[in-house]
Formats: C-alpha cells, structure tokens, sequence
C-alpha cells in the first residue's frame, strides 16, 4: 500500500516528516517497504520563461533561445529542437548539472552545432510526466518564473511504500493509517466530510441481491447525465499517479481513489449496457464472464457475481466485466456499493487465481458500517467531476455490523504485552483508534466497525503496546530450575548425534539434499509413496524413499568437477506411506586412496569398505556389534550388485544396514562413473541400549598371558567364513576368547572346489596356565565345531 | 713394573684398539677364554706360596677386571660406532608426505542445530520434532489459519493429491513451517513446556535467497504468567549465545501472524563490513542498520484452546528462526543453494570436524 506524505496530511493534520513518519510506522506495526521522493529525480528543473527565439545559424530545425531562470543573473542562452519555442513560452528548463529523469543523460554546458547551449527546455517524456514528446512543456503564464519545477507541479512528495499485514484491512485506505499516526501522537487525525446527497426519485435500473451469503448487502444508485470524459481534478489525479495508479476515466479514478483512500472498494456500470435487473447470485456452473483484465473466467456455482437478465457482468468484489464497463461515451451508470463476505471472496479468488485492488479488501474484510458514507462520498465527486442527477439510494439486504465487546483486564498489557502502562494512557490510545471503553474491574472494549480483526483480550493488549512501542518492553529471565541444567536430548537425538558425528570421523563429508527427487530417480526403488500435486518442478516431485538418489545425484555433479574420491553421507528421512524413517545413507566412489609415493597407484573403494563403514557407524551407534549377522542383501529391484552386497541384522527381521557395491544400473541412472559403494543405517531398527546407570558391569583383567593359536582349514568354496569363525568362538566359551580369519586361499595346493581358512583363537587362562592336556582338549573342541560348519582341518 | 703389569698395559692397549666386534672377540678368547692367558695366570694361583698370594694375587686379579672392563668398554663402542652407521644407512626424507587420513565434515546446518541445542537446554528447552508430510489441520487450521484466511495463500504450500487426505480428510502437505510440532507437544504434553523444534520446511518458492526446502527452528514456552518480556529476554539471550557477542541489539515491531497477538518481528542490528552483514550494534548508530531476522509473539489462546489446554490458565510465547539464515550470517556464506548441493569442495570450506562439538564450556562455536 503506497500513500504519500500530502495525501496522508489530508487526513492527519501533523507537521511530521516523511522520515518521522515512516520510523513511526515502523514502530506500530506498519511496515516500511520504502520511500521515494519523485522531486529527487527531478532536481535541477525549474519553471523558466523564453525571452527570445532565433533560428540556429547552422541547423534549420534548431533554435537559439535566450532564457530567464528567474534568479535575477543574465538570461541564459540554451539551444533547442521543439517546434513549439517561441518568445513568451513558460516552460520547464534544466541547467547544468541536472539529470534527465527519462534517460539518465546528466545535462552539461555544450556547443550544439557550434553554439552554447546552457541547459535543456523538457517535454513531457523527458521528464517522465507523460508521453507527450511533441514538443517542450506549455505552462500557464502566471508560472512562478525560477521555481523549482517539482515544487511548481507539486510532486515534492514522498511516497512511503508500506506493507499492510493481512488483519488490518483498515490500514488499506489512507485515512486508517491516519487514524493509526494519530493513536501514536504524531498529529490529529481530521474529522471525515460525509456530504449529504439525497438523490431524487427510485433507481433508474433496479438491483438486489439473492446471495445473502456471498454479498449480504448490495447498497447504490444511479446517476444520470454524466460527462465520463471530464478529467479528474490535478490533485486526485497526482496522487493516483504518485501511488502508481494509471489514469483510466474521470468515474473509475473517483473510484479508485475512494479505496485507496478510504479502503472502500466500490464498482461503476455503465447502465446503457445493463437490461433489466441486476442481481447479487450466485452463478451457474460453466457461467462464463469476461474480465476487465480481457481474459475469461469460468465460474462455479460457490461464487458470487453480479449479473442482469443477459448474464454476468461482475466477480463480485474481484473484478468488473469488461462488457458493462465505462467508456468515454458513458452517461448513465449505475454505483454498486456492496458488503461481500471475506471467507467467500477469498475462496473465488484462490480458485480463478485472479488478485486485484477490490479483491485484497474484501477478503480481509471492508468496514460494514461504511456503505451509506461511503456513497454518499462516491456520488459527491461524480457529481462535482461528471456532473449528471442521482437517484435516491437503494439498499438490499442488511450488512452484517458486529458490534463485538470484549472483556479486558488492563494488567494484561504488563502481565501478557510485558509493558505496564497506565489505565488512563491505555484507555486514550484505545480511544483514538476508535474502541469504546467502558472501565471497571474488567473493561468492556467495544470495537469498532472496522476493526474485524478484533476478538480477544490479546488482541486488545496489541494494540496498547503496539501503539506504546515494543522497545519498551524489558527483557525479563525466564525462571530458571534449580542446578545445572539437565540433559534435554532424547535417546533418538543421541543416536543421530553419534552417527553424524561418526560418520564424519570415518571420513565422510554430510551433505544435505532435497527430501523430493524425480520420477525417474525414484523409479529403480520402487518409486516413491509420495507424490506432490503441485511440484515446482518435474525434478522435485516425489518424496524420497531413499536417500541413495539425492547423494548419487550429488556424486554426479562432484564427479563433473573433476572429483576423483567421493566419500559423502546424508542423515535424514525417507518418507513411507505409514510414516517417515530416519536414515544414514553413505557412498563411495572413485579412489579411496590417491597414487602416491609409498604405495603406488591409486586404490578404488571395495565392498568392504562399506562393510568396514557399516561396521564402524553401527558400533558408534550403541547397536550389539557381536550379535550381528551379515546376511543376504534386501534386493527389490536393481539397487545392489548381486555378489557383493549384504545386510547386517539382528535375527532375520530386524535389518540394521545394507551395505556393498551399488548395482551398476543404478549408477548408470545417476550418471555417476565406475563403482560406488554405499551403506544404509535404519535408525529406527537399531534397539536402544537399556538405560542401566553409568556404572559398568565388575571386571578385573586377567593376570594370566592369553594363549594364541592358529588353525588351518579345508572348506567347500560357498562355506560362510562368519560362520565357521562364529561356531569356533563358540566351541569352548570358558576359554575362547576371540577368533579372527586372517588368511582365505585358494589354488595350488588346495583342491577344486575348495577354499583354506586360517584362523587365529585366542585363549585366555582364568587360575592357572594351560597344561599341554588343556590345551590338546580345546583343539579337539575347535576342530569339532569347525568340522560341524563343514571345515576339515588341513594336514 | 712387574710383568703382570706390563701384560695389563699391553692388552688393554690391545683391546682398546681393537677395530671390529671380531677382533674383539678374539682377544677375549685369548685372554678370558678357557685358553686365555690372563685365565692361565688365573690358574696359577692355587700353586703358589701364602706370601707370593699376597702380592701376586691382587695383581692377577686386577689384570683379570681391568681386561674384562676394557673388552666392556670397548664392545659397547664398537656396539655404538656400528649401530650409528646402520642409522645412517636408514635417513629418509621426512618431507615426503605421510599418508593422510580422510577426513570427514559436518554440514553447516546440522552444525548450527546441535549449537542451538546446546544453547537452548541450558535455558530448559528440549528438543521436539514432528513430521515433515503433516496435515493441513495442524499446519494451519490448529494454528488460527482457517481455510480462507489471506494468510494461508501466503505460505506457498505444496500440497499432496485429496486422494491422500488423511482419515478425518485433511489435506496433506508439506510442513510450511515448524508450528505444526507446537501443536503436536501442547497435544501430547502438559505444561510447562519448552521445547524447540529444528526441521526442514517446505514452501513452493525458489530463487537466489529462496529454496524449497530450507530449515527453521520454533521456540515454544507455554506456562503460567510467561510474558513478552520473557519473550524478549530469551531471544536475546539465545541470540548473544549463538553469534558470542554481547552487543547484540533487538528491536520487536509489531506484526501479524495468526498463531501469535501480539505478534512481533524482530530485527538485529548489524553493520555491513567487508561486504559482509556483521551481527552487533544498534541498528540506528553509525554505519548500522537493522535486518529482519525472525518472527515471535505471544501464542494465541485460540491455539491453545485448539491443542487441548486452557488459554485462562495457561500463556507463553513462540518463534521462529530460519537455520540455514543464522549459519550463513554467522559463518559467512553467501549462498544459500550450495547448501543443498553436496559439493566436497564446499564441505570442506564451510563444515565442521567432527570433533568440534559445541559445548557450554567450550564454547558454542566452532
């Protein structure tokens, strides 16, 4: 909403500046987008008199002028191309130094075809005031010869640009912010001038309304006679400019201004076009109605219009037709001043995706209480601008005034607002903003008309600290509990903690992407569960269910900078229909260790990194590392290589991780070159650790040395190695301790088919150390599980 | 000199000589050895006279130590000389570089929440969270933001099809905000209740400051006699926290949002230094200004009443901080889409070790 500093003085009688004015909105809830002087632009015109004209020695289309400035120095010669110079001509002249609003050109002293010129006589274009380029400005010759031009054309006027929050539809008319200035003591607000029009005899076309849902109230009257083509007054239409309202005819600019003045949109037909009579309804499915704006909207039966016997000529309170709007030809017209209910505008709006000036304020709602002022202030300037005769007003249907009262206990502006202020200061500010206040124990607030945002004690509490200041407010501490604070982080914060941050330590960079991927990413897993129905663009359409694609996608880009090592991870979640999963996702691609020096050429990531990964990260987790089981992969569709990726889990349901080398379709997808390996963590599958106190379970360490021996085997090839290095730890629990595969060959030596396991059991004494017998016995036990599992021990 | 002596002299002389560990040896073994000389003179001793043992025995004796502490000596030399030259032989070029670790980062985002965390419970707040897919009844209608509110059209939502809606047939979306988790704690929890909620949202905008997704953290206090002042104090005293300046200034302008009266923005002073917003200062001194940081107020008892509890008993306040705007302000990135890119070259620019954990006692930032 822009007004500007000479308009709001119409309302407001206050010698404030433009800058105190704008820091005072600020300061009561009324935002400041920004202010503009439009005299800056046109600093260094002034109004000027030519004294002389002759023709230019040296071009035939110029002319050599000599110019009174008006500041009592020699007249100043300055050459010109319009044809309209001529000696007595009041004009508009730039000197030196001033800069062509039009086109930035900064105006210096040049020769012009040989002759001096001092500055520049300016058209309409040039000085942004208009189209006009024929030749230089005409002013009236009672000009004030040397004054500044934006002060002779009265545009030394600062627009202030402010945006209105969506509940003061008051402050969407000039006088409301007036009315706000005036609560916040920077002047008086001005009583409002309400003519008194009678109007004579019943409308010349009939109206009413049948919605009394969409449009309670349908008030006007016809006015016939009028001159469309007279132009609106200078002032009115300065200030329409000033607020970037285009001039359209002397009745639409009479009402825009009233809404920008007044926040009271009204609407204008041209009753020649009208047959019969014009009626609030609700339209019929497939109505059409072709705009103002020339485009054509389908309606639907939830949707008020304003219609006659032909058809629709009006979305009500959105936007006139184009068929019944006024010309230039116009002479009688019917003024429409209605009530439409907010809720139900808001909606049409929404659905015909159509905003205008009307629409703004009748969704958050106009005053109820202004529709017989605000048409008699309508028809005055019709009257005086247009001239014609208007009829008596018609009033259909009763708008709704609401009379709202509300109970408010003043101690709530220290106990709610954090500002204690006086009974007798609250009560004035709440009468300047136009509450009725009646005192007591609690008060009773009566609001205003046009306060439809009002309904609580809060709302009330607002407006007196609003109006006092926020930065009277004092900080005060919130209670604090006794001690050191305690820990607030729930046990799932924690686990994500310890992942991030471990993932980190192992080396992998977190990388955050969007929780949307497209069709085509999500295709190779299953596609997603959640599909927008508006995305914003093909790319960012389906919630992830993995997060493998967000951090390929990123891979991809790395990789096309010229990356050769990706390690990067991402904690967040997968969106399912039955809810969202928190899940680490980690991936690997290209070297794991650059060539260098020591070791030679470059080394690429295996599958095992991602076990070592997967391992690490469940570790940092709190998850029973020893209980878990590498089992086959989950594969549901090509995510995985075949052979060279597992699960790890705790018993056949509860899947911790998937890990090892991504399936080469998938990678092909994103683009992503060579192998990448990858590592998932369910979150919500890890089992939280029992919360058993700080303390840890009594242990001493052994004095006895722990005994180490080494076992070879023979298995067939597709034996597990988990699972003969499980049942050997579990051959003789009391004294193994550990076992570790630490050699798996096959070839010479060994038969087809065939694979050896060495593996390393560690034994640990308790009382005394082994006998050979202990120790012959304990072999017999390893050899025998081992056996079971299907190894043989080697020769 | 006796001709013990003299033979001292002599294969001290010797052994003291002696080039190698070999030579070594061998003049041992002709010494002290089972055939050696001084182990001959060693035998002599049973066969001679009380008084030639007085005299000679000493001198054997004396021969015998000083051999052998000369062959010691010598040996641990030689030992010495022999293991410098092996050294030596093993000098490498310590500037060659060592193979190094890779080493992992901390996205700047997750980096800010653990410091607003950490900051945030030693004032009592807990952290909360909700879902991102939520239901338009608790991401607007709960909130006072009814269906034809002008507000609603603001928040740019991206909605989900209405063959989607829930069981009770609200529409589902993307969370616009963190708010909906207010909702979700005053529905599930009885005050007092502070609590945070850090989070991704989702609105339908994209530009050069604006991206789909992006991070907020709300701020919830609910109790009895929780005033703007409250307000006021906490945000400062987390914003001092959080940027570890004591010269942060605030200034509450009164504002509009459904789910707050009064509602408040709040702005920051900051001054521009190097092309670069640096948090601190009156936003009206020299050289400053004020920027919009957040909005807050007191939550409206129409919401409260909504989440189940009585708005006459209970009060308090909310907020709402955009994270990736405070990390870019405090760590100085400049663009807010790299965020969402995973580039390893700005990883390793703008995130974390891992091992920087903020802590109250070592100091939020790291």
């Amino acid at each position: 909403m822009k007004i500007t500093l000479d308009w709001l003085k119409s309302h407001l009688d206050t010698n404030a500046t433009a800058e105190e004015v704008a820091a005072t909105l600020n300061r009561i809830g009324l935002e400041v987008e920004g202010m503009e002087n439009p005299a800056e632009k046109l600093k260094g015109f002034r109004v000027a008199k030519i004294l002389t004209a002759d023709p230019h020695p040296q071009a035939d289309k110029l002319q050599v002028l000599t110019v009174d400035t008006g500041d009592g120095a020699a007249p100043l010669q300055v050459v010109c191309g319009a044809p309209n110079a001529r000696a007595g001509l009041v004009g508009v002249l730039g000197t030196a130094g001033a800069v062509v609003p039009a086109n930035g050109m900064e105006l210096k002293v040049a020769a012009v075809r040989g002759v001096e010129s001092n500055g520049m006589m300016c058209s309409s274009r040039e000085l942004e005031l208009g189209d006009d380029h024929d030749g230089i400005i005409e002013l009236p010759e009672d000009a004030t010869i040397g004054q500044d031009f934006a002060d002779y054309a009265g545009r030394n006027d600062p627009v202030i640009d402010i945006s209105i929050t969506p509940n003061r539809q008051d402050c969407m008319g000039v006088r409301g912010i007036a009315r706000d200035l005036a609560a916040a003591g920077l002047g008086t607000l001005k009583p409002l001038d309400v003519p008194s029009i009678e109007g004579a005899g019943e409308p010349a076309v009939d109206f009413r309304t049948d919605d009394a849902e969409g449009c309670p109230a349908f008030y006007g009257r016809t006015i016939s006679g009028v001159r469309n083509s007279a132009a609106a007054p200078e002032w009115m239409l300065r200030r329409l400019e000033a607020v970037g309202q285009r001039s359209i005819s002397a009745l639409v600019d009479i009402t825009n201004y009233v809404m920008l003045d007044l926040g009271r949109p009204s609407h204008v037909y041209d009753s020649a076009k009208l047959s019969g009579t014009v009626v609030a309804r609700r339209a019929k499915d497939g109505e059409t109605v072709t705009a103002l704006n020339e485009k054509d909207y389908v309606l639907t039966s939830n949707m008020t219009v304003i219609a006659d016997d032909k058809g629709v000529h009006d979305i009500a309170g959105i936007m006139g037709g184009l068929e019944s709007g006024c010309s230039e030809t116009t002479t009688d017209i019917l003024l429409e001043v209605a009530y439409f209910t907010p809720e139900k505008i808001a909606v049409t709006g929404q659905k015909l995706g159509l905003s205008s000036d009307a629409r703004g304020r009748f969704e958050r709602g106009v005053d109820p209480a202004f529709l017989d002022d605000a048409t008699a202030i309508i028809t005055d300037y019709i009257l005086k601008i247009c001239g014609g005769t208007a009829s008596a007003v018609k009033r259909s249907g009763t708008p709704p005034v609401a009379n709202k009262v509300i109970a408010y206990d003043p101690t709530l502006s220290a106990t709610l607002g954090g500002i204690a202020v006086e009974p007798a200061r609250q009560r004035a500010i709440l009468e300047s903003l136009g509450f009725g206040v009646t005192e007591g124990d609690i008060w009773q607030i009566a609001v205003p008309s046009w306060r439809r945002d009002m309904d609580a004690a809060p709302d009330v509490v607002e407006e007196v600290t609003r109006i006092v200041g926020f930065d009277n407010i004092t900080s005060v501490p919130l209670p604090r509990a006794d001690g050191v604070a305690k820990p607030t982080a729930t046990t799932e914060q924690m686990l994500e903690r310890r992942l991030r941050r471990g993932a980190a330590a192992a080396g992998f960079n977190e990388a955050v992407t969007w929780s949307f991927i497209s069709e085509k990413e999500a295709e190779p897993f299953g596609g997603g569960h959640w599909t927008l129905a508006n995305p914003i663009s093909e790319d960012l359409k389906v919630m992830r269910p993995t997060l493998l694609a967000g951090l390929l996608s990123a891979a991809q880009r790395n990789q096309a900078r010229g990356a050769t090592s990706i390690r990067l991870f991402e904690l967040g979640r997968r969106y399912f229909a039955d809810g969202e999963r928190p899940t680490l996702c980690v991936i690997m691609a290209g070297d794991k260790r650059a060539r260098d020096w020591k070791n030679g050429k470059a080394a690429p990531f295996d599958a095992f990194d991602a076990k070592a990964a997967a391992v690490e990260l469940l570790e940092a987790a709190g998850a029973p590392a020893d209980r878990l089981q590498v089992m086959d992969a989950v594969t549901e569709g090509p995510i995985w290589h075949p052979g060279q990726s597992a699960t790890l889990r705790l018993g056949p349901k509860a899947v911790l991780a998937e890990f090892g080398a991504l399936h080469p379709s998938l990678t092909k997808v994103f683009d992503v070159d060579g192998p990448v390996m990858a590592v998932q963590i369910f979150l919500d599958a890890i089992p939280a650790k029992r919360a058993s106190g700080p303390a840890r379970a009594a242990y001493t360490p052994p004095a006895l040395q722990a005994v180490r021996r080494d076992f070879a085997f023979l298995a067939p090839e597709g034996l597990s190695a988990a699972d003969l290095v499980r049942s050997i730890k579990g051959a003789d629990k009391a004294n193994i301790t550990d076992a570790r595969l630490f050699d798996r060959f096959a070839g010479q030596g060994v038969p087809d088919g065939q694979i050896s396991l060495a593996v390393e059991v560690t034994l640990q004494p308790k009382d005394k150390s082994y006998t050979e017998a202990d120790l012959k016995a304990i072999a017999d036990k390893v050899v025998t599980a081992a056996a079971k599992s299907g190894a043989v021990l080697r020769g | 000199m006796s001709d013990i002596e003299a033979m001292k002299a002599q294969l001290v002389g010797d052994i003291a000589a002696a080039a190698d560990l070999e030579t070594l040896e061998g003049l041992r073994v002709a010494t002290l050895g089972k055939a050696g000389n001084v182990t001959a003179l060693l035998k002599t001793m049973g066969s001679l006279s009380p008084e030639e043992r007085k005299t000679r025995g000493p001198e054997i004796h004396g021969l015998r130590e000083a051999v052998t502490n000369a062959i010691a000596a010598r040996k641990s030399a030689l030992e010495a000389t022999a293991l410098d030259a092996k050294l030596a032989t093993e000098t490498l070029d310590m500037t060659l570089p060592a193979s190094a670790r890779a080493v992992g980062s901390i996205h700047p985002v997750s980096q800010v929440m653990d410091e607003v965390a950490e900051i945030f419970a030693d004032l009592g707040f807990a952290v909360a969270t909700g879902p991102e897919i939520e239901d338009d009844w608790r991401n607007f209608t709960a909130l006072n933001i009814p269906e034809t509110h002008p507000a609603r059209a603001m928040h740019d939502t991206f909605y989900f099809p209405e063959d989607r809606n829930d069981t009770d047939g609200n529409r589902m979306l993307l969370r616009t905000h963190t708010s909906p988790v207010q909702v979700r704690t005053m529905m599930s929890e009885k005050p007092p209740i502070r609590i945070i909620a850090p989070g991704r949202v989702y609105r339908s905008d994209s530009d050069a400051t604006h991206t789909p997704m992006f991070h907020q953290v709300e701020g919830l206090v609910i109790d009895r006699g929780i005033h703007m002042g409250h307000l006021k104090w906490t945000l400062e005293t987390f914003l001092k926290a959080f940027f570890e300046r004591d010269d942060i200034v605030l200034r509450l302008r009164p504002s509009y949002f459904p789910f707050t009266e009064p509602s408040a923005e709040v702005d920051v002073g900051y001054k521009q230094e190097k092309g670069r917003r640096i948090v601190g200062g009156h936003g009206d001194d020299d050289g400053h200004a004020w920027m919009e940081l957040l909005g807050s107020g007191m939550v409206n008892p129409r919401v409260i009443a909504n989440c189940g509890l009585d708005p006459d008993e209970y009060q308090g306040f909310a907020f709402g901080i955009g994270i990736d705007r405070i990390a870019m302000l405090k760590y100085g990135m400049d663009d807010l889409r790299a965020f969402f890119d995973g580039d390893l070259r700005w990883a390793a620019h703008y995130g974390f070790n891992p091992l920087s954990v903020p802590t109250l006692s070592g100091g939020i930032s790291a």
